[in-house]
């Protein structure tokens, strides 16, 4: 396979328009015949010829069920998925038996959730999971539905009670009670690594140096993070880290569960059925060791192969690069949309801190009707609550309008969307 | 350009000056919706008029409709629209009007609105075309439905 020149990673800004060659879509134009600005990576990234190619040559070459099967198909396919495993692993410094694939991040996060409900009901010998009336979940008030929704759930069905981090007015978590919220009660503390709205990149650190000292666990939401900066879980220290591939250059349907493995082989299953375990009769069965126990059914392996296409692609552009591009891309359009009369910036307006989902709100228009204008030029940005609603109704805002940005993104693309925006308060009507 | 054939000046009219916006007394039922997609969310009243000094029915007045909401100019003027359509006509007449609104919205910009049943409400036409807004557009007569079916229900069980 031919691998394409980007540089050496860590040196000099990214060649933009090398690397847009790579991704078919953005020379699509849409809605009579506009080029199509993609600013929405944040819900979903487009994908490099390469990570579709890697998908297509699996089915192409190799296909076959995983685990199972002695013929040759089924090795080469087993080996495949395995190999794929390691790649990602090493993509955020894990080793491969520290990583459990799941149909996405949300089903990663629900995973944690369930085994920990799972365990509640068990002997104690899983005791460190139990969580039930007395005990505390900590989550934020800025979390994506997906890391807030289980928890409460998982509260709902044990008796345990769900806490929160408070969003200060600009928009970064209020830590000022951490050693109140996270406290001896205290089973786990859930939150996002980077906000999906507010781009606000957490502090990890004092959350999970608080969180061991009264013994609780930590899953970070990566989300946001992975596809978009360097991410080592040993730096991080975390015990679990949950992403999703196709926010990464990957296909969609796989996501991600890193976890300590000392942590995995403690943790009961959340799915259960094939592959999943160790023996079965008619009247128990018991568990395949992790990663396995947590991988029933028959899996994602085409998907697996090229999420690690696409690390193998971020990695020869290189994170630091990436995250270097970006924010270049997120002070600029702080600065521009920022200086727009009318405009308001929804999070840090300084790129401190802070990864490249820019949100915002214009005077006088609603966020759909902002959206319908700003598609009219070819401008695909999301709107609505992002998955945040707690969030927004906590800002006081319905909903906010969401530019993100990726390794293809261009100071272009944020010019378009500033005179979009300026053209929507033309159309309305509302432009000072 | 599309955009003007969505944003018909009526259904800007409309979002500007909203008619009959307001809670407002007596109602027989009131119904909160809400587009999860979005977070838009109407609550709207509905008040009926029995035909002949009968039971409340198909053939009940729409005496009053008085919502609050907020959202996007799509959702806001539809419920403006509905207001005026529907204040004054028999349910049925209502649910028939409901039906055709319903049927424009999804006709996926084929549609050929009926200009007598439907008033400004064909203004909405374009905004079949797009999909994610046609939500937008029918959030407030679901309400509406709602409202009316749960006054009827309330009547059946007195």
């Amino acid at each position: 396979m031919a691998l394409r020149e980007f540089g050496r990673p860590g040196t000099g800004p990214l060649d933009t328009q090398a690397i847009r060659k790579d991704f078919e879509i953005l020379s699509r134009t849409v809605r009579d015949e506009r080029p199509l600005v993609y600013l929405d990576s944040g819900a979903t990234s487009q994908k490099p010829r390469r990570v579709l190619d890697a998908e297509r040559e699996f089915y192409e070459r190799h296909n076959a069920a995983v685990h199972r099967g002695a013929h040759q198909l089924a090795e080469e396919a087993t080996d495949a998925y395995e190999a794929a495993r390691e790649t990602i692993a090493r993509f955020v410094g894990a080793v491969p038996g520290e990583v459990v694939f799941t149909k996405n991040a949300t089903e990663a996060i629900n995973l944690v959730a369930y085994a920990m409900s799972n365990a509640a009901t068990a002997d104690d010998g899983l005791r460190r999971f139990q969580v039930g009336p007395g005990d505390e979940i900590v989550v934020t008030e800025m979390e994506h539905h997906a890391n807030l929704v289980p928890w409460q759930q998982l509260c709902q069905r044990t008796g345990a009670t769900l806490r929160w981090f408070p969003v200060t007015a600009e928009g970064r978590l209020d830590l000022s009670d951490l050693d109140g919220l996270v406290n001896e009660r205290t089973r786990m503390v859930a939150f996002a690594h980077q906000s999906n709205v507010l781009g606000t990149v957490n502090p990890v650190a004092p959350i999970v140096a608080r969180a061991r000292e009264v013994g609780a666990l930590v899953l970070l939401d990566a989300c946001q993070s992975v596809p978009h900066m360097p991410v080592d879980v040993a730096d991080l220290g975390v015990d679990f880290l949950a992403f999703s591939g196709h926010k990464m250059l990957g296909p969609n349907g796989i996501g991600v569960l890193w976890a300590r493995r000392e942590l995995l082989e403690a943790m009961p299953p959340f799915i259960t059925g094939g592959s999943m375990i160790g023996v079965v009769h008619m009247e128990y069965s018991t568990w395949a060791d992790p990663p396995q126990r947590f991988e029933a059914g028959v899996p994602m392996a085409p998907q697996a192969v090229a999420l690690a296409a696409a690390c193998d692609y971020l990695s020869e552009v290189g994170m630091d690069r990436v995250a270097e591009h970006e924010h270049r891309l997120t002070a600029y359009a702080l600065e521009r949309v920022g200086a727009v009369e009318g405009v308001r910036i929804v999070g840090p307006t300084e790129a401190v801190e802070r990864g490249s989902a820019v949100s915002f709100v214009v005077d006088g228009i609603h966020p759909h009707d902002l959206g319908q204008v700003l598609d009219d030029r070819g401008v695909a940005v999301r709107v609505g609550h992002h998955c945040a609603w707690p969030l927004h109704r906590k800002l006081g805002i319905p909903a906010t309008t969401r530019a993100s940005f990726y390794l293809y993104n261009t100071l272009e693309d944020v010019d378009a969307l500033v005179s979009a925006i300026q053209d929507a308060q033309r159309f309305f009507g509302t432009r000072p | 350009m599309q955009l003007d054939a969505m944003y018909q000046e009526i259904i800007l009219d409309h979002y500007r000056n909203p008619h009959h916006k307001g809670l407002r007394d007596p109602h027989d039922a009131e119904a909160h919706h809400v587009n999860p997609t979005c977070g838009d969310e109407v609550t709207l009243r509905v008040a009926l008029a029995p035909a002949d000094g009968a039971a409340l029915d198909e053939k009940a007045i729409v005496s009053d409709v008085s919502y609050e909401g907020m959202g996007c100019s799509i959702s806001q003027a539809s419920t403006s629209v509905l207001t005026d359509l529907l204040i004054g006509r028999t349910v049925a007449e209502g649910m028939a009007t409901l039906e055709a609104f319903t049927e424009l919205m999804q006709s996926k910009g084929q549609g050929e609105p009926d200009e007598d049943v439907l008033e400004d409400a064909v203004a909405f036409a374009g905004v079949s075309k797009y999909p994610a807004r046609v939500k937008c557009a029918l959030l407030g007569w679901m309400a509406w439905k709602d409202a009316v079916s749960k006054s009827l229900e309330k009547e059946g069980a007195r």
